[in-house]
């Protein structure tokens, strides 16, 4: 492989504790590395940024409810549509891009490391294929655990041991990365034409309380030791006065604590915590609670998030939190997609538009930089948009833009219709924080790939590590005129090296790189009574057959990095 | 106003979208400089100037701008695309999206066009001497928010499901139409001085038909509502009003039943 060296750039990494002192970055081999030869690729980076490649925590990417919402949104493709362009392949879709344009903005962003935040289980091959289909960047997925059967029946019991081994059981024919928990047995719930609102409705049937679910998983990922934390979306989500419902599924992670090998230190990671720190009592006296949540997050190690900033732009809504998906169509009156997965979970999709002249969006606006800016440790709160839920993951430098400048932050509240009621019902005028480049690298590079258990690997440039590096046309010496600079710079990077290959010259794809698949290899002591209880429920419940249910290697997962892990002897 | 003339020379082997072809991307420019805009004929970025002949120089402005488009252009589609002010000549038959999302400015289509003429319009005038296609006026697919003003004449016949997803904007159409007439409208005004076949305002929720021809088979979810003395496009005449589709359980103004009227004359 070529050798290359990055001269003179202005180097951020949380990693080293490098805060913008002129560096020097040389890559061998796919790895970052002290130094190399003299014949190494000169890349002049002087008055430039650099930083890792950037890690992207939860986004939904690739499976069939992104696909969904491309076959039920035609008009989401309409002018957005890219052509043929040397090695770059035709794109289109603005909120659900097609895998390749997926691949190559995320790459044009600087980012190199995605992981796909909700894989039903039962259409783990589906998505496999489009990650593989998903040029350039690193993914994983996680499976959804929350409302599956298996997981039900035993947490119901306190079967930790027999909870784990499913779990183990799963990310290995799955090929998964972490265990997904989605409005915990509310999904179940909504297969009986109801919901879990708090952590102690019961699941119909299963007699079960959300809480004992989240308990019960945050034990099993911690008895089998995986990279990730359980990755939770908790109930209740987006009504207003929802932030008691997540205050009480926060105190769940009260006394436990991380057991991993991977340096990861949190046990539950709060995901799109924006949707979840709404207060009032309906949408007129809406209002921000993100003091709360970050207040009690601030004081709890155990506990990352990341934010789910609102980008005012007209977006698709999907998850697997399929009655709040109905809820949403009957506020909107836009088109509604319900899926049912058998036995494990269920989807909805519903388009929507974030305007700046209703009150309830700009607010929404509020909060998800509110939590960014109120999170004391960037390494524990990291930036995302749910992807596309609360905008399109083009949007970043948009969001960068409003964390790095109050001056685009008062810009943009002045420019809402309601601008009176986003200052009352929000705390975001009295912010003046304005996160610098270190804690941006911390929030997109370190702090994720951390929380992800993929700290000695990506997120940082110290030698040895994976060579995932961005260059950015932005001079921090410089100071900034026009808050557009921000956006402009981080949108396009000037260079992009995944793996040691230089994938982006100049805003431009030069490479499709060596993508890979992360998964994590989870043993477990062999457990008969789960096998023969996975072969039971697929011989009465499925309707397909164990044997067509793995996403098998050479055709899914074609390039897979499998993280190991050892459970056999807890 | 300056006029350029457009006229094939090449025709393409494969549909043209010419979405270049409008007062506003010719603006300002030469004959050489128009001959440089972009078309695409599949998935391959081609110039105007490989298919057009051009001559004359466009105006200043969209508005000083007066396109007239000769020969053979039966492939060419998107015709007068986000179009603001000037005039558009189409001198024959052209494909879809003719006049589509255009705003302002007058186009007129000496021929038939094909579907999606005037899709999501909001302004301005298209006049069509021929016959119409199908969605006429109405969303993109998938889209929920078809044309919104400005006003289409249609002087021959139009196809089926014209009118969908209308928001507002008037449509006269001085033939018959065919099937599936403003489903899901929410404001706006069709005139069809023939006759309609049947589904005609299913799903709708606000705005006006007229139908001054036979209406082959009534929604059932369209209820009497007395007869009235209306003058319609410059004629009076006695008409059934119906309203509906009472059967729309989507409305969009919570707490406030609205619904469609459709009037056919008697």
């Amino acid at each position: 492989m070529s050798e290359y060296i990055i001269k003179n750039g202005n180097v951020f990494d949380p990693v080293q504790g490098i805060k913008g002192d002129k560096a020097d970055v040389a890559i061998k081999d796919g790895k970052i590395v002290d130094k190399v030869g003299s014949g190494a690729k000169v890349i002049d980076a002087k008055g430039k940024t650099v930083m890792a490649g950037a890690v992207e925590i939860h986004a939904h990417i690739a499976g069939p409810k992104i696909n969904m919402g491309r076959i039920y949104r035609p008009e989401d493709k309409l002018f957005t549509c890219t052509p043929t362009k040397g090695i770059e392949r035709m794109g289109g879709g603005a909120s659900i891009p097609t895998t390749f344009k997926t691949g190559y903005e995320y790459a044009k962003m600087g980012y190199t490391t995605a992981m796909e935040a909700a894989m039903p289980p039962l259409f783990s091959r589906h998505v496999h294929e489009e990650i593989r289909d998903t040029p350039i960047i690193d993914e994983g997925a996680y499976p959804v655990f929350g409302n599956n059967w298996f997981v039900l029946e035993y947490l119901k019991n306190q079967e930790i041991e027999n909870t784990a081994a499913y779990c183990a059981w799963l990310l290995r024919v799955t090929k998964g990365y972490a265990i997904k928990l989605v409005n915990p047995g509310g999904t179940e719930a909504w297969a009986w034409g109801l919901n879990c609102l708090s952590v102690n409705d019961p699941v119909p049937y299963f007699d079960i309380t959300p809480a004992e679910i989240i308990k019960g998983l945050i034990e099993a990922n911690e008895y089998l030791g995986l990279p990730h934390s359980m990755h939770i979306h908790p109930n209740n989500l987006g009504n207003p006065g929802c932030y008691e419902t997540t205050l009480d599924t926060l105190k769940l992670a009260e006394g436990y604590k991380a057991k991993n090998k991977f340096g990861r230190e949190q046990v539950m990671h709060l995901t799109h915590s924006q949707f979840h720190s709404y207060g009032g009592t309906n949408w007129g006296d809406f209002e921000s609670k993100a003091k709360e949540i970050t207040d009690y997050v601030n004081k709890n190690k155990n506990i990352t998030i990341d934010t789910g900033n609102v980008t005012l732009d007209e977006t698709t809504t999907m998850t697997a939190d399929g009655p709040f998906e109905h809820h949403l169509t009957g506020l909107n009156n836009l088109k509604w997609a319900n899926i049912d997965v058998e036995v494990e979970t269920g989807s909805g999709v519903v388009p929507y538009i974030y305007s700046p002249s209703i009150s309830v969006c700009a607010i929404q606006w509020a909060i998800g930089l509110e939590i960014a800016l109120m999170m004391k440790d960037p390494m524990r709160c990291y930036i995302t948009t749910d992807h596309p839920n609360a905008g399109p993951f083009t949007r970043y430098p948009r969001v960068i833009k409003w964390l790095m400048s109050a001056k685009a932050r008062e810009a943009q509240i002045n420019a809402f219709k309601h601008k009176d009621k986003v200052l009352s019902q929000s705390s975001i005028g009295t912010l003046d924080r304005e996160i610098s480049l270190y804690e941006l690298a911390q929030m997109t590079r370190a702090g994720p790939a951390k929380s992800l258990g993929l700290s000695g690997m990506c997120g940082g440039l110290k030698p040895g590590m994976d060579a995932d590096v961005a260059v950015y046309n932005f001079n921090p010496d410089k100071p900034v005129a026009n808050p557009e600079e921000i956006e402009k710079a981080f949108s396009r990077c000037a260079h992009v090296f995944k793996s040691g290959v230089e994938v982006i010259t100049n805003g431009e794809i030069v490479s499709n790189g060596n993508k890979r698949t992360l998964w994590v290899n989870a043993k477990v002591k062999d457990n008969p009574q789960v096998m023969r209880d996975i072969n039971e429920k697929f011989l009465k419940y499925y309707s397909m057959t164990q044997a067509n249910y793995e996403a098998l290697g050479h055709h899914f997962v074609p390039n897979p990095y499998a993280l190991e892990v050892d459970a056999t002897q807890v | 106003m300056e006029t350029v003339t457009i006229t094939m020379k090449n025709l393409p082997a494969l549909y043209l979208e010419a979405d270049n072809i409008s007062p506003d991307a010719f603006a300002g420019k030469t004959a050489a400089q128009i001959g440089d805009l972009h078309v695409y004929e599949g998935n391959e970025t081609w110039t105007l100037g490989k298919y057009f002949e051009v001559s004359g120089n466009a105006g200043a402005t969209a508005a000083d701008t007066k396109i007239i488009v000769k020969g053979d252009i039966k492939k060419v589609k998107y015709l007068g695309f986000k179009m603001s002010a000037g005039e558009l000549v189409v001198e024959g038959s052209t494909d879809q999206y003719a006049g589509g999302w255009m705003t302002g400015g007058k186009m007129l289509v000496k021929g038939n066009v094909d579907a999606f003429a005037g899709t999501a319009m909001k302004g301005g005038e298209l006049t069509i001497e021929g016959n119409a296609g199908n969605y006429l006026g109405a969303a993109y697919r998938g889209d929920w928010r078809g044309m919104k003003g400005g006003k289409i004449l249609v002087k021959g016949n139009a196809g089926a499901d014209i009118g969908m997803y209308m928001l507002g904007g008037e449509m006269v159409i001085n033939g018959n139409v065919d099937v599936h007439v403003c489903t899901h409208a929410e404001g706006g005004k069709v005139i069809i001085k023939g006759n309609a076949k049947t589904k005609i305002g299913g799903q709708m929720v606000g705005g006006d038909i007229f139908v001054f021809g036979t209406i082959d088979v009534m929604m059932p979810g369209f209820k009497p509502a007395g007869e009235l003395e209306l003058e319609v496009d410059g004629i009076k005449a006695k008409f059934a009003h119906y309203i509906g589709d009472t059967g729309e359980r989507h409305k969009k103004k919570k707490g406030q039943i609205v619904y469609g009227n459709l009037y056919k004359k008697i």
